[in-house]
């Protein structure tokens, strides 16, 4: 048997989505975006809605995830993803609005845009990826770092009486009426990314049923931030950031 | 027929939205404007025309939803007053970087800080010379009475489109709270979907159909070589602007040897200090920017060659005047007359400050 005689559609068992373009993308070898964007462009390829859908980037590093997803984008201010969101899913309640934001962007800078957004009930999706450092600007503290975690701004690990306890801002949004789906999900492991895609499709689908604000938390790795390479990342994601921000359903 | 009203500044703000087939507002209260969002909540639009309007959580909101809507291609407004104003302002630069159309209204209150909220014109240098960081200008138009509060939404979306540049309605708490007769604008519908992808189909955010790439509104460019080009373009784009958007008023200058210059409430008031002026003999005329960016530097510089002086007249502690001592470039005086702190200059004031301080110097 030759290779040609391997390559049938009935062998085919993985494609890259052909929404993906074809740029080289500026993430970290191990970074989890590149997960989590292929699995947005697969839900939006499988439910053929590349001509309805208008993404909304963060400041952070998914700024240029404009690059790497083919669908109109807007690259919105730090944090106010949500806000731009807002206005594009007002003025064509037809299409299929999402953000994509890390956690210094929705739950410091933006914590006012992302509460309102929920709260009012926009008809967006919200992708939330949560590493519990500031990635791009070179492993700075975010809201969501855990208590005791060495970061650039907190070399001695965070310290709750100098900096305030992480924020689990998914919590808090889970108790806004406006949001409908609300759910913490990771891609650390083949059954992980599964069950994550099932999250983002239903998200997506319920944009869709204009059922409101629909929140999908991905607790994410950063080996550069982290200071450790992708497996020990998601072992130590595994043993401390599960605990403090367990993965599941919180809502819908 | 045409359709006359006695209304307040800011109500016609918001007529004239509707009117011109404005897509969205987006607002957030504050004194002397509130009742722009006010009247446009209580007339329902979006029962009349389908136009979207939203009370945001805060200013800072507000503009980066006229940035969404904006970035739609669609006609999309915000309204503030100075600390408003200053806190859109990150919004504000985003949008010119991006090279997206839209409309804002600022009514000025006196500043800096909370202030009062009472008028003033101390908003100049923010407006016109930048106000948001980076190398960028607004258009800025100066309306001088409740007609202009109207003329202007219209001309500023065409200004907007036809450059995709964002444009500021630079009036103040005069004009926006007092009453005068005002002619509506004819209503024009809103722009169907299908117009918006033709017009603005090249880089608006419409959805990626097959017959194009897909879009991107972004101002980031991390490449400094491609940024300093992006950089050029629009230095490029603001001078054909000075070249072809410059509009001004002139009231009795044929045979004057003075000149004063004055834009929005300051230019009513200086308007009656002409006559006043001419009724004791003395031959002053009255420059009305109605472009403060573009600034009317051309005509200055020739009223320059055949003028004794200059004064400017604003609500603030000497802002404008830059720019006239900028075009006359040291030919004659220039002196600048302000009140501050929401205080309003008489026209007796004005009268008496050009003789004092140009016509009686030695």
């Amino acid at each position: 048997m030759e290779v040609k005689d391997i390559i049938k559609p009935e062998n085919l068992v993985y494609k890259k989505p052909s929404l993906l373009t074809d740029k080289v993308t500026h993430y970290c070898p191990g970074c989890s975006h590149g997960v989590v964007h292929k699995l947005v462009a697969e839900v939006i390829e499988e439910m053929g809605i590349q001509e309805k859908t208008i993404a909304v980037s963060p400041v952070g590093c998914a700024v240029l995830a404009y690059n790497y997803i083919s669908v109109d984008w807007q690259e919105a201010a730090h944090g106010r993803a949500p806000a731009v969101a807002t206005a594009i899913s007002r003025l064509m309640p037809e299409k299929y609005v999402f953000t994509y934001q890390g956690d210094g962007d929705l739950a410091s800078i933006g914590a006012a845009e992302i509460i309102h957004a929920c709260n009012r009930g926009e008809n967006i999706v919200v992708i939330f990826i949560n590493n519990a450092i500031y990635g791009m600007t070179g492993g700075q503290m975010a809201p969501t770092t855990l208590v005791g975690m060495k970061t650039a701004t907190s070399p001695y690990g965070r310290d709750v009486k100098l900096n305030g306890h992480p924020l689990k801002i998914t919590e808090l949004i889970a108790q806004l009426p406006g949001t409908e789906f609300v759910t913490r999900q990771a891609v650390h492991t083949p059954a992980a990314v599964r069950k994550c895609k099932k999250a983002i499709l239903k998200a997506f689908q319920n944009v869709g049923e204009k059922k409101g604000t629909q929140f999908v938390e991905v607790v994410s790795t950063c080996n550069s931030g982290w200071k450790l390479n992708p497996v020990k990342s998601n072992e130590w994601m595994v043993e401390n950031m599960f605990p403090f921000y367990p993965l599941g359903d919180l809502k819908g | 027929m045409a359709d006359y009203r006695l209304m307040k500044g800011n109500e016609v703000i918001a007529e004239a939205a509707i009117r011109c087939g404005c897509d969205g507002y987006f607002g957030y209260p504050i004194t002397p404007q509130s009742e722009i969002m006010e009247t446009l909540m209580d007339r329902k639009p979006w029962e009349e025309t389908g136009m979207v309007v939203l009370q945001a959580e805060s200013e800072i909101a507000a503009i980066n939803m006229v940035y969404g809507g904006a970035g739609c291609g669609k006609k999309v407004m915000t309204s503030s007053s100075s600390p408003g104003i200053s806190l859109k302002q990150e919004g504000i630069t985003y949008i010119a970087g991006a090279e997206l159309p839209c409309l804002i209204v600022n009514v000025v209150r006196g500043g800096p800080g909370l202030g009062t909220i009472q008028p003033a014109q101390s908003d100049y240098f923010q407006a016109v010379k930048g106000g948001g960081h980076g190398d960028y200008h607004l258009i800025v138009l100066a309306p001088a009475s409740v007609q202009e509060m109207n003329d202007f939404v219209g001309l500023g979306f065409d200004l907007a489109f036809k450059y995709r540049n964002p444009v500021m309605i630079l009036s103040d708490g005069v004009i926006g709270q007092m009453m005068e007769k005002v002619k509506l604008s004819d209503v024009k519908p809103r722009w169907t979907e299908a117009e918006i992808r033709k017009n603005n189909g090249t880089w608006a955010t419409t959805g990626k159909t097959a017959d194009r790439d897909y879009n991107i509104i972004t101002s980031l460019e991390l490449d400094s070589s491609r940024q300093e080009k992006f950089n050029h373009k629009l230095i490029d784009k603001y001078n054909i602007i000075r070249e072809k958007e410059v509009r001004y008023e002139m009231i009795d200058c044929e045979d004057a040897e003075y000149i004063i210059v004055a834009y929005g409430s300051s230019s009513r008031i200086s308007q009656k200090a002409i006559q006043l002026c001419r009724a004791k003999g003395l031959k002053v005329g009255l420059l009305r920017p109605i472009t403060l960016f573009p600034y009317p530097t051309e005509i200055i510089r020739e009223l320059a060659d055949r003028v004794k002086g200059f004064l400017a007249v604003e609500m603030s502690a000497g802002q404008m005047v830059e720019d006239v001592r900028l075009a006359v470039n040291g030919k004659v005086p220039v002196e600048h007359y302000g009140r501050l702190g929401g205080m309003i200059p008489t026209p007796n004031e004005v009268v008496t400050a050009i003789e004092e301080k140009i016509i009686n110097v030695k």
